[in-house]
């Protein structure tokens, strides 16, 4: 043994963690075909509406979408975009992609949105919860990929799952931090009517951290997307997975399409989720 | 006897993570900054005792950080206070469970906030509504209730705008507006002027004067402003380092300062907008009635050395003034008081604000008559009365 060694001292902590996950997957296995029967079918009723639809519709939705939300001419641009990543050969990818996206952002709106509330009114889940999140975020992301495998297989189920935690903590803290934010003098307006907490809730503190959260929304899609390529390695399928190919065959004309591709989603689901939260943002802030 | 609508007993708020423990060391005698030096908690109110009666505007005035804005939360439990009682109509919140609570913030207690504390998400109308909604009121119901204060604030028109579209003197008139919507017996005002800017605020004050003519409610007014407290409160209680120091009416704490602090803080006042006519007139039992002989008239002038009377009818109402020019004149040639009896005097009512006088003392050689709604004559009123009014405090408090 040299001197600058490290002492024979072994933790199994990987062991602990890993007898750990198999032990939920046995146990919870009823549980996890539940939630993977419901996801897949989701994404695949989602994936078959989108490729159902006529592709000149699914570009007049777009462009409209953009103008509503941005200009004329940004919905223009987008319409060129997803037409650009039609020509590429890339429109199932695409839709399949966009699937998982809306998906795992609905997911993680739906799980993210109330711990965000239940965060800002408790102090100690808070404070159990943050570390959590940043934990969350800083694992490298392939290390989700493996529980993944052994909850739901490989396929679109992992690929969300694995989305999921990297994509939900934008939303949990950005609720919270909007929850936080309502200035005082609203909060004591609205007890001073004689308000209820569900009342205050439903009435004053969502609609007032709105635009807030319309940003966490905004953050967890975008992250959700960044997510694609590594999703696939799990058996996502859909542009991430074009990726991964090129990459198995030194294709780089396609890599470059679908790459662009994941670009060109990611400039549109950008632009349009930051438009409608500025229309939340409209008519706010006064009287401070 | 009728109890009063608010009761404050011995209240004390006090900020941190013990504040019951704190309680003792202020009976020590111990200082705000010595408490919040040693145990880390902010005293807000120490011992707070008043009590309001119905149909009074309440001021509550000191410098900021004095306490005042945390006393007026105890009167709404925004502020629960760590000892004491308060009692509305007789209540006593304390013992309120939290429904109770709930309700009476709905009928019995608004409040209107300084910075507003309006929902930007929610028109002006709906913002109006919105105490009505919590109460559960149908939709056509409450809209018509609200449209009906919003004309009342003057905001009509403006109802589907967002209070982000309207200026600071509208975002208030809409607190206003949804605090009255309520119809509440009691209407909590916090700061609620200060944020606007002088011509709006005065603006402001006048039209919440003239409001509350109409609608007579309790007010609780907090204010660091002294000219803006003197000008709309019937009673004043001014809080300095979470004590209220004195409690009186405008001219009692003008008048009869507690303490030095007190005669700092009203330094600043304009006395001639807070003296009305009835508090520097001097009482006079000289008159004549219209009845009498002119020569009875100038026998009176003659006994009290005055060169003009007070001409009264059988009710003690004003009449007119004759002088003894006039009167003598008269007895030569027999004629009676009608003939010399001057009516168009300028009379004062005796809550007219001695600024409001001043000028009318200067356009007339005769005394000014103070006559209450009745117009039955109080005293009378001449340039010196005035002068000396505006300084003589001045000169005890020098003193």
């Amino acid at each position: 043994m040299s001197m600058g060694g490290f002492p024979d001292i072994t933790t199994e902590l990987g062991i602990y963690v890993e007898n750990f996950v198999n032990y939920v997957a046995t146990t919870f296995e009823k549980f996890f075909n539940l939630i993977f029967f419901i996801a897949s079918k989701t994404i695949n009723a989602i994936d078959d509406f989108l490729v159902w639809l006529p592709w000149w519709v699914f570009i007049l939705i777009i462009v409209l979408l953009g103008w509503y939300f941005r200009s004329l001419l940004a919905g223009l641009t987008f319409g060129f975009f997803i037409f650009l990543i039609g020509t590429f050969g890339l429109w199932e990818d695409m839709m399949t992609t966009i699937a998982i996206i809306v998906t795992s952002v609905a997911i993680s709106l739906i799980i993210g949105i109330p711990i965000g509330i239940w965060m800002a009114f408790n102090k100690a889940v808070s404070s159990i919860v943050r570390p959590i999140l940043d934990a969350m975020q800083t694992m490298p992301s392939f290390v989700y990929l493996i529980p993944a495998i052994f909850f739901f297989g490989l396929g679109n189920v992992s690929a969300i799952f694995a989305t999921l935690i990297y994509a939900v903590p934008p939303v949990i803290r950005l609720t919270e931090l909007a929850i936080r934010g309502v200035p005082k003098e609203v909060i004591e307006s609205a007890e001073s009517f004689g308000s209820s907490k569900g009342q205050m809730l439903r009435k004053v503190q969502l609609p007032q951290a709105l635009p807030t959260i319309m940003a966490g929304v905004n953050q967890t899609t975008m992250m959700a997307l960044a997510m694609v390529v590594i999703a696939s390695m799990v058996g996502a399928s859909g542009l991430g997975e074009q990726v991964l190919i090129s990459i198995n065959r030194i294709d780089i004309a396609l890599g470059f399409e679908a790459g662009i591709s994941i670009v060109f989603l990611a400039i549109i689901i950008d632009r349009i989720t930051n438009g409608v939260a500025d229309r939340f943002q409209k008519h706010r802030r006064v009287g401070r | 006897m009728t109890e009063p609508q608010i009761k404050l007993e011995h209240v004390s708020k006090i900020f941190g993570p013990k504040p019951k423990s704190i309680i003792p060391l202020i009976q020590e005698g111990k200082s705000k900054e010595e408490i919040l030096e040693e145990t880390g908690h902010t005293v807000g109110v120490y011992d707070a005792s008043l009590e309001i009666k119905k149909g009074e505007v309440f001021v509550v005035m000191g410098l900021s950080g004095s306490g005042k804005s945390t006393l007026i939360r105890c009167f709404n439990f925004l502020n629960v206070p760590t000892d004491g009682a308060v009692y509305i109509d007789g209540e006593d919140l304390m013992q309120c469970s939290k429904d109770r609570l709930k309700r009476i913030r709905q009928e019995k207690i608004a409040m209107v906030f300084q910075h507003f504390g309006l929902f930007d998400h929610r028109t002006v109308l709906a913002n109006v509504e919105y105490g009505l909604e919590i109460r559960k009121m149908s939709k056509l119901e409450r809209r018509d209730i609200a449209m009906k204060y919003i004309e009342l604030v003057g905001l009509k028109g403006y109802e589907h705008q967002y209070p982000s579209q309207l200026s600071g003197g509208m975002q208030q008139r809409v607190g206003l507006a949804r605090a009255l919507t309520n119809d509440p017996d009691i209407l909590l005002m916090d700061e609620p002027f200060s944020a606007l800017d002088p011509l709006i605020r005065r603006e402001m004050q006048l039209e919440l004067i003239k409001l509350q003519k109409q609608l007579q409610k309790t007010i609780v007014f907090i204010t660091h402003d002294v000219n803006e407290a003197f000008k709309i409160g019937d009673r004043i209680a001014v809080m300095k380092d979470g004590h209220v120091v004195q409690i009186g009416t405008p001219e009692e704490i003008i008048d009869e300062p507690a303490n030095d602090y007190i005669v700092d803080f009203t330094q600043d006042i304009d006395r001639s907008k807070v003296l009305q006519a009835k508090h520097i007139l001097t009482e006079t039992k000289i008159t004549v009635n219209m009845n009498d002989p002119v020569s009875s008239a100038i026998q009176k002038m003659d006994r009290h050395s005055i060169s003009s009377i007070f001409v009264v009818n059988d009710m003690d109402q004003v009449e007119g003034i004759i002088t003894i020019d006039d009167a003598v004149k008269a007895a030569k040639r027999k004629e009676s008081m009608e003939h010399i009896i001057k009516r168009n005097i300028e009379v004062v009512h005796e809550e007219e604000y001695v600024s409001d006088i001043i000028p009318k003392t200067l356009d007339t050689k005769y005394p000014l008559a103070v006559v209450n709604d009745a117009r039955k004559l109080q005293g009378i009123v001449l340039k010196v009365h005035v002068l000396s009014g505006l300084i003589s405090s001045e000169e005890n408090n020098g003193a």
